[in-house]
């Protein structure tokens, strides 16, 4: 009985889709996709490069396996591997993905030296008083005064906002951009319901809360029920 | 079994050991048994304030160490019949002298005595103010109305939340000029309320007679009709829990009232 084939090469709408077993051993599943790509190789040289996405079903892949994978898909004909598609991912990953779609609650005062941060998006029910920083790798919502720094966005995501029922931040930033409060600020000025986000010459701009329904569509996690 | 509170603020010179010398006398007034002790180990100034300098003979260190047993190192205050004692500060070697858990096992030990026992922590949050809250069950914070002093308080509170087995923190605002808080040229006794969001347990005028006093070595406190003696004597009274409903505000505007006749009054 012949055994089942560990690699099949499938083409659809989007391209060459390389199908690798996940039950097979990954030496063995290296060995016939080395074998498959030689066979199949016709002289075809002075083509554009293919670009080839990679399902490896339930398999786990560390990153020097894809590393390999993809050279020794390199090294035959004109083949790049574009995208590597596993269906399973760790633990440790899942828990981090997880940490950063979730809004994390938080209900305290955020007072000088403290640093309050969440990997994700983050709600304070409370303030940030002078002197305190709150960082987190989403968005930022305070239902409170906001009187300290917030960083929104800090591993670099550029549609992260900050909004706060009293605005008046030491400094605000957003993934790389900084912007620091007036040297003269007006005491008396009432901040009241505002957001911060960066703008297309990436500044960081003040506005009025209800503008990031515009400006920002996605931070709608709530869908249908019109 | 006693109550150990630590007085507290992080910025110096806000009146904390004045607050600490009237408070315990006050105490004293409303006949407990008080200690007062001096953790500013290197500058102490608590026994000046007092007017007990002249009567130390041993001190903390001293009693860290075992060179001496606490009773010996108490100094008593001869103004109170053997209701207030002070254990002062050591002036020869510096803060790094004592251990936190020396402090701990100390205040213990005091707390067996005494009814109240107040801790006049120096400013900084150094050794010295570990030292000062590593026996403490309470902390009261002062703080006086400069945006300076609300920032350190700010501070100092955080770190005191960030300690298990410590009451949430009162706050006592000092020197507050009337007349500069109702210009908007000082912050006024909301905004820091509302700053720090902690309990208020007193405000202090500032008054010249608390600086005439101190220099005597008479803790303002005992005298009957100084409003600074009557704020402290109130806040010793809400440290009892004793029927004065605690409204800060109302007393505040009380303040402002009494303040604004004497103030045309003078005039």
């Amino acid at each position: 009985m012949k055994k089942r084939q560990n690699v099949t090469i499938k083409g659809t709408k989007e391209g060459l889709v390389l199908h690798l077993d996940d039950t097979c051993s990954f030496e063995e599943l290296k060995k016939e996709l080395d074998q498959k790509l030689s066979a199949n190789s016709r002289t075809q040289e002075e083509r554009n490069l293919f670009s080839v996405k990679l399902n490896v079903g339930n398999r786990y892949l560390t990153d020097e396996q894809r590393e390999e994978l993809k050279s020794l898909i390199r090294q035959k004909k004109n083949l790049v591997v574009d995208d590597i598609e596993s269906d399973v991912i760790t633990k440790e990953e899942a828990k981090r993905l997880k940490a950063e779609n979730e809004v994390m609650t938080v209900s305290r005062i955020v007072r000088s030296g403290q640093v309050l941060t969440a990997p994700g998006d983050l709600l304070l029910i409370g303030d940030v008083n002078p002197g305190g920083t709150v960082v987190a790798g989403g968005n930022i919502f305070i239902m409170g005064s906001l009187k300290g720094l917030a960083h929104a966005g800090c591993f670099g995501n550029e549609e992260a906002v900050i909004t706060a029922s009293s605005m008046k931040p030491t400094q605000l930033k957003i993934s790389d951009s900084i912007n620091r409060a007036p040297d003269t600020m007006q005491n008396n000025e009432k901040r009241e319901m505002e957001c911060a986000y960066i703008d297309e010459d990436r500044q960081i701009i003040v506005d009025r809360l209800q503008v990031l329904i515009h400006l920002r569509p996605n931070l709608n996690r709530f869908e249908g029920g019109h | 079994m006693g109550e150990a509170i630590v007085i507290t603020s992080g910025k110096g010179g806000v009146g904390k050991t004045t607050t600490s010398a009237n408070i315990g006398t006050a105490l004293a007034l409303q006949g407990k048994k008080v200690c007062l002790v001096d953790t500013d180990i290197g500058l102490r100034n608590l026994d000046v304030v007092m007017g007990l300098e002249n009567r130390i003979i041993y001190d903390l260190v001293d009693v860290v160490e075992k060179r001496c047993k606490i009773h010996q190192a108490l100094v008593k205050d001869k103004r109170f019949d053997g209701l207030l004692y002070l254990l002062p500060a050591a002036q020869t070697v510096d803060k790094s002298a004592v251990k936190p858990e020396q402090m701990k096992e100390l205040i213990g030990e005091l707390k067996q005595d005494y009814d109240y026992i107040l801790i006049d922590c120096p400013a900084g949050i150094e050794q010295g103010f570990q030292n000062a809250l590593a026996g403490a069950d309470k902390a009261i914070i002062v703080t006086t109305p400069e945006v300076s002093a609300v920032r350190d308080a700010d501070r100092i509170i955080g770190l005191i939340e960030k300690q298990r087995n410590m009451e949430a923190p009162k706050l006592v605002v000092n020197r507050i000029r009337n007349h500069m808080m109702k210009s908007g040229d000082m912050l006024d006794i909301d905004e820091i309320t509302q700053h720090l969001s902690i309990e208020l347990i007193g405000i202090v005028a500032d008054d010249e007679e608390v600086i005439k006093a101190s220099n005597h070595g008479e803790p303002i406190a005992l005298n009957p009709n100084s409003r600074a003696s009557i704020a402290y004597r109130n806040i010793a009274r809400r440290i009892l829990g004793e029927s004065i409903p605690l409204q800060p505000l109302e007393e505040a505007n009380q303040g402002v009232f009494t303040k604004i006749k004497k103030f045309f009054g003078v005039r």
